[in-house]
């Protein structure tokens, strides 16, 4: 504590492992998953995608956002056995478009088609990324934006 | 002409008034013995001195003769200036069909243009070349004339001009100087034409215009007339705003204007990560390698993201573009549309102003002059990190006047250096220590001891006086009577946002904090929204306030752009800054976090572990921002260099959450050298409920853990 200020204004404490080792007490405000103000995750409660999804990133914003959000929507509505089967030629699209922008889509797209959809992937110019902030281009890292519905709403986009 | 007689009627009554007192009080001099005043006249305005001695007479004869004189001179300016005005107003009329954009009359008259441009519009399908009816340009044509009909009415003034008669000599004008009329004439023409009784010239003609517009001179600039969705500013909140659109809007057509030659970057690593780099050509490249050895680009996208202008009225799925080097200068609200300062004019349906700020100067430098002011660096944009990388490679000391967050990460950026070249690097401004508005002392003290370890020569405590350039070396002389000698100056003392369009578009202007005052829907007035560094806006949590951090640029951004598509969604979503001084200090914060506010810090010991280096190895990502939105860490990376042991000393001050509180609720929160913990902590104060022991709060953050 600084002698000049009153000794009140900023307090330091000190603890050790043990003297937090106990939980705490402190109460919080339960959360509730359709606020509407609140950042919604990939699925919004009504059952729709939410395209502004920071775990997209800018895939459903870039030159070949109709394409993808068309491919992607099929996915998700897509009710056949093999989810998506049916989807085959919105896939197809999107890939050729993504095809002539080499440098927004690289060419591991391959891996996306395999995934529930391309937006696990994103590119390394970071067009979509979950923080699209100042994130490192995440060309390979599955865990970076995966859009499946277990992607908690809560945790989904805190940086930016 | 108008003007003159309601200059006269001012001046009358107090001409005559200023008379009539003259009579009276030539009257009453002559009553000495204190009989009631003659009448005054019913029209008279200001009352003399009833019955007043001489010298009272006197003064009051000078103040109404002062006041006539002036009232004369008021009117003749006027006068002159209305005159002035007026002529400048007809010589803008007049020149304007020469531009060839618009000559076409009043706009409720919205036949008249349609009338006036359909004749435009015929003789242009004349000198096409190619009237080819490309099927592709058949998609576009229903979309654009749309969006363009707009245009001719939106875009004309009201002249007194005649409806139909410029028009004619304008498509003259129009076939002259083929592609650059042609192509500026040609939205209103489609526009026009498709709505144009005459139905059948009407539709193979937007097909050919529109097909001509994609193939016009590509040397030629052309600029959209009409937009969806304008943003101004370049920056990161405009870019979060058209990526938001964009997701929201399918085939929305945004288009960005800028004053800058660059297309949308990020700024942080302009003054971080850049100049750690190993790469000779990093000032071409603007590209940085982080800690795990990623490498990206500053710029949020390459140039194959957007769209040019051009093509923006025509592409089948929208897109965004980007208008460099041009600035807007004037906003008409109530027309819908601005002006750049080339003249053109664009209007839009909705609109973002996120123009951010310019950088404050001392007002010191300002007045030391040219010498003083080429050897100042006002840090804020591409070329001025292109600048400063230069000049620090040739000079011997470089001196840093503001000790906040840029400040102090440029010092420390450039300590670095100094340890390969020989360069002294000097950090003075007025507070006790670095981040000193920031951080509570003890921190503050703290961080500028490690400042200092970059090799930065801190001077606290420092106000300077005057600056002056002997012998080709700046010399600084503080308040204290220190005098500092150096070869240039980095001025980092704040940021003055932008309100340059506040005046034309009528938007009101924050007195506490600067920037447009929006609400807490980041709306100015009913098209209009502002995001980033030029907005206060009102928080509902906080308060009002205005933030220049770059999260903030983006979540606002975001939610502004959702709001341009229908969203009305407040700001709720809390944004969060960092700053990395060196390898050792590191820390995220939350919310409002001024160091006048009480603060309670709960600090646990520091290993080596506890470093933004060690995070960002840990959780596999690149940098610490992005690492934020894992929810659990990956497994923990073996960290590859052996920092050394932190001494835990009682004034040590390792890892720990800081709480900032006003009226006993937390409104700020900063996370010492503790990661990935950014989401409780934006809980806790989206709560806002006061709590009664912070260390039990504390303990949700579990910092002794990783």
């Amino acid at each position: 504590m600084s002698p000049s200020e009153s000794p009140c204004k900023d307090r330091i404490i000190f603890v050790t492992r043990e003297d937090h080792e106990t939980p705490s007490n402190a109460e919080l405000i339960a959360e509730d998953p359709d606020d509407p103000y609140e950042e919604q995750g990939l699925i919004l409660p009504n059952g729709d995608i939410n395209w502004n999804c920071p775990c997209l990133g800018g895939m459903a914003s870039g030159p070949c956002g109709s394409q993808f959000k068309e491919a992607f929507s099929c996915f998700h509505y897509s009710k056949e056995e093999v989810k998506g089967s049916e989807c085959i030629d919105n896939f197809r699209n999107m890939q050729e478009c993504m095809q002539r922008y080499p440098e927004l889509y690289p060419q591991e797209e391959d891996k996306a088609e395999s995934n529930s959809g391309s937006a696990s992937d994103p590119p390394t110019e970071g067009s979509a990324l979950p923080s699209e902030t100042d994130s490192a281009p995440a060309s390979s890292e599955p865990e970076s934006a995966v859009p499946s519905d277990s992607m908690s709403p809560t945790d989904d986009q805190t940086a930016s | 002409m108008l003007k003159c007689r309601t200059a006269w009627k001012k001046l009358a009554p107090l001409a005559r008034a200023s008379s009539t007192v003259c009579r009276q009080n030539v009257r009453r001099t002559g009553l000495t013995n204190g009989r009631i005043p003659a009448l005054v006249p019913a029209a008279h305005m200001s009352t003399g001195p009833a019955g007043g001695g001489g010298g009272e007479n006197r003064l009051y004869f000078a103040l109404v003769g002062a006041a006539f004189v002036a009232t004369g001179i008021y009117a003749y300016r006027t006068v002159k200036g209305d005159k002035q005005r007026y002529q400048e107003r007809i010589d803008e009329i007049s020149s304007r069909p020469s531009k060839a954009t618009e000559s076409d009359p009043e706009p409720p008259a919205a036949e008249a243009p349609e009338t006036a441009a359909v004749e435009a519009a015929e003789p242009e399908a004349v000198p096409e070349p190619e009237p080819q009816a490309a099927p592709s340009a058949e998609e576009p044509s229903p979309s654009a004339p749309d969006a363009e009909a707009a245009a001719p009415s939106e875009t004309t003034e009201p002249p007194p001009a005649e409806p139909s008669a410029p028009s004619e000599p304008s498509p003259a004008d129009l076939t002259e100087p083929p592609p650059a009329p042609v192509v500026e004439s040609e939205p209103p023409a489609a526009a026009a034409a498709a709505e144009s009784p005459a139905a059948e010239p009407a539709e193979p003609q937007p097909e050919v215009v529109a097909e001509s517009a994609v193939e016009a001179v590509p040397a030629l600039p052309k600029v959209p007339s009409h937009t969806p969705y304008l943003l101004i500013g370049g920056g990161t909140a405009s870019f979060a705003a058209a990526r938001s659109i964009r997701a929201r809007d399918p085939n929305a057509k945004v288009l960005i204007v800028t004053d800058e030659p660059d297309l949308p970057y990020m700024r942080p690593p302009l003054s971080k990560e850049l100049w750690f780099s190993d790469d000779p050509s990093v000032t071409d490249t603007l590209r940085f390698k982080q800690w795990n050895g990623k490498e990206r680009s500053i710029y949020f996208q390459p140039a194959s993201f957007y769209i040019s202008p051009e093509e923006l009225d025509s592409a089948e799925n929208g897109g965004v573009a980007v208008l460099t080097g041009k600035k807007v200068v004037h906003m008409d609200v109530r027309g819908n549309k601005v002006k750049l300062d080339d003249e053109t004019e664009i209007s839009y349906d909705k609109c973002l102003i996120a123009t951010g700020g310019v950088p404050r100067n001392l007002q010191v430098i300002e007045r030391a002059g040219d010498e003083v002011m080429k050897r100042t660096t006002l840090f804020r944009k591409i070329e001025d990190f292109k600048a400063l990388d230069k000049v620090s490679r040739n000079i011997q000391s470089v001196t840093i006047i503001g000790g906040g967050f840029l400040g102090s990460e440029l010092a420390c950026a450039l300590g670095r250096r100094s340890n390969e070249s020989d360069l002294e690097v000097i950090q003075m401004f007025p507070e006790k220590g670095n981040m000193g508005k920031v951080l509570p002392e003890y921190l503050s003290n703290w961080t500028t001891a490690k400042v200092k370890r970059e090799g930065v020569k801190v001077i606290a405590e420092a106000l300077v006086k005057s600056v002056t350039c002997k012998d080709d070396k700046l010399e600084i002389q503080l308040k204290d009577g220190r005098l500092v000698k150096t070869d240039h100056i980095v001025a980092a003392v704040g940021l003055e946002p932008n309100v340059d369009l506040a005046k034309s578009a009528g938007l009101e202007v924050d007195s506490d904090f600067g920037g447009y005052r929006v609400n807490a829907e980041l709306q100015a007035r009913s098209n209009i929204w502002v995001a980033g560094d030029a907005a206060c806006f009102y928080d509902i949590r906080l308060g009002r306030r205005r933030v220049e951090h770059h999260d903030h640029a983006v979540v606002s951004g975001r939610l502004a752009g959702e709001n341009m598509t229908g969203a009305n969604k407040p700001y709720w979503h809390q944004s969060m800054f960092w700053s990395d001084l060196g390898p050792d200090v590191g820390y995220e914060a939350i919310g409002i976090v001024d160091s006048s506010l009480p603060t309670v810090g709960v600090f646990a010991k520091a290993t080596a572990k506890d470093t933004p280096k060690a995070a960002t190895e840990e959780s596999g990502t690149g940098i610490r921002s992005e690492s934020e939105t894992e929810d659990t860490a990956v497994s923990p990376v073996a960290s590859s260099l052996p920092a050394p042991v932190v001494q835990q000393n009682k004034d040590d001050y390792g890892k720990g959450v800081i709480f900032y509180l006003r009226d006993k609720v937390v409104v700020g929160i900063i996370l010492w050298n503790v990661f990935n913990r950014m989401p409780i902590a934006r809980k806790i104060i989206k709560d806002g409920e006061e709590h009664a022991d912070l260390n039990e709060v504390a303990k949700l953050f579990n910092i002794h853990e990783d």
